[in-house]
């Protein structure tokens, strides 16, 4: 892409990017930490999410004011246009995403004093694995405005939903098994519930680089399978 | 798996402009000013009843296309036209036609407002009568009021008809030309960047006219301002140097361009 004529709008429009690759780290990363503190019931690890939080918040409140800013200053269009409202449109889902990950950090304080078999976590780990992955993959395919690699984001985020389901069912076996285990699993079923909702921002991201390559959007009939909303499990 | 992209906004309106009837028709027009290429091969469509707004850099060709379509070029010394324009299917340049009646059919609006130097009466009367428009007085004064008023203009002026045109506003000289031009009824309205010597207000005023007269006539604007055609017009067409780049639904030229051109010049990264 040639340079504008006028340079500071170039300038501009690099520091938005600078930011949401800031944000994008620090989302994966607090996602793994609220992951680590639940996992090792680390309260501590679990407040320093709960802080690092709000860094993310204040990127996004940056990133809306200057992204305004720049629509009133420049009046853009084309893909510039593109470009700053798909900036403000992942900020949000980043934003929402550190949420979500600060949410899972606090049940570390919560579930801190109960004791739990280490079996239960491996489902939640290798959902948060895989949301990690594809949060990393969606971030570099915006870096690089790679629309293809977006779509494989896309489309991946089926797998998130059917780990989800699984662990669903698993999660409610336990506490029927033993009314013990009910306090740890809901936090646990939360806590899936949580990467499940962050697995729907990486897709609307990637919804946004699509959108902001090709200047179409892509329809919202994304496959889904998330049917834990009609689960039931009988005794049997 | 099955990836269905969206039906675009885009798309409707492109379907929609294709629906309706086509105004004027250039077919391969070339322009020459002396050995100087101005206007290279321009094929375009512009639909009945709407605004059409042309765009690009200085000396792209958009303004010689533009009084093409009303002749103006025919009092350029040097200048060849060569190709076909229609208007209703009925060939501009055809010899037995009469330039005169033509201009009233195409009127014309220019960059800096120039009213005669005469009273803002005559200025709007000047067409209807010499094109034999009225029978009566009476009936030129209805002329000349109905054209104020759908020039927008009527209320500010109606106590100063018998002052010279020269002494109103720029905005209001622009909109008096406006309504000299739709005093002799025409069918279709070229305007050379009509805003470009007006504030803001008197732009904005310009511009709500413009919408209200597409449901009489057809407009054509060449303009500067990307906003503006952005604006206004429901298609755009991008010229450089003299070539006809791309033509379509603004909404299209101005979200999602096809060619690289386009979008260098929208985006403000020519050169």
């Amino acid at each position: 892409m040639s340079e504008h004529i006028v340079k500071s709008f170039d300038q501009e429009l690099l520091l938005l990017d600078k930011k949401i690759a800031q944000m994008g780290g620090l989302a994966e990363r607090l996602l793994a930490q609220a992951f680590d503190s639940l996992e090792r019931r680390d309260p501590k690890l679990g407040e320093s999410v709960v802080a690092s939080d709000r860094a993310i918040d204040q990127l996004e409140r940056e990133l809306q004011e200057q992204t305004i800013l720049m629509i009133a200053r420049r009046q853009p269009v084309a893909n510039d246009l593109r470009h700053i409202m798909t900036v403000l449109k992942i900020a949000g889902d980043l934003e929402r995403t550190g949420d979500l990950a600060k949410n899972i950090a606090k049940r570390a304080l919560a579930v801190s004093g109960e004791n739990h078999p280490k079996s239960l976590m491996t489902g939640l780990k290798h959902m948060t694995e895989l949301a990690l992955r594809q949060l990393k993959d969606v971030l570099d395919a915006y870096a690089e405005r790679d629309a293809d690699k977006a779509l494989g984001v896309w489309r991946h985020d089926e797998q998130i939903d059917a780990m989800y389901n699984s662990l669903f069912r698993e999660l409610l076996t336990y506490m029927m098994e033993d009314p013990r285990n009910i306090g740890l699993c809901t936090h646990l079923l939360f806590g899936a519930k949580n990467i499940e909702r962050i697995g729907d921002h990486t897709t609307n991201i990637a919804e946004n680089v699509y959108y902001l390559v090709h200047g179409t959007t892509l329809a919202d009939d994304r496959p889904k399978s998330d049917d834990t909303s009609s689960t039931l499990i009988r005794r049997e | 798996m099955d990836m269905a992209v969206q039906k675009s906004f885009t798309q409707d309106v492109t379907e929609a402009a294709a629906a309706k009837a086509v105004k004027i028709a250039a077919r391969d027009v070339n322009v020459h000013y002396g050995d100087k290429h101005a206007l290279k091969h321009v094929t375009v469509d512009v639909p009945d009843k709407g605004v059409m707004a042309f765009i690009g850099p200085s000396g792209c060709g958009k303004s010689t296309f533009l009084r093409c379509i009303n002749r103006m070029n025919d009092t350029i010394p040097g200048c060849r036209v060569s190709g076909k324009i229609e208007i209703d299917k009925a060939d501009i340049y055809d010899p037995s036609l009469d330039a005169v009646q033509l201009r009233a059919r195409v009127g014309m609006v220019f960059q800096k407002p120039n009213p005669f130097p005469k009273s803002v009466f005559e200025n709007v009367a000047y067409g209807p009568r010499i094109h034999g428009l009225a029978n009566s007085k009476a009936e030129l004064e209805q002329v000349v009021v109905t054209s104020l008023r759908r020039a927008g203009l009527f209320e500010e002026v109606k106590d100063r008809l018998a002052d010279p045109g020269t002494g109103l506003s720029g905005g209001q000289q622009q909109r008096l030309c406006i309504a000299r031009a739709i005093a002799v009824d025409p069918e279709v309205i070229l305007m050379d960047e009509p805003c470009s010597a007006l504030d803001p207000i008197a732009t904005a005023k310009i511009e709500e006219l413009m919408s209200e007269l597409t449901e009489r006539y057809t407009i054509v604007i060449v303009t500067h301002s990307m906003q503006q055609a952005a604006r206004v017009s429901q298609r755009t067409a991008f010229f450089h140097l003299g070539n006809l780049v791309e033509e379509g639904p603004t909404e299209v030229i101005f979200n999602n361009p096809k060619e690289q051109r386009t979008q260098d010049y929208i985006t403000g990264r020519f050169g």
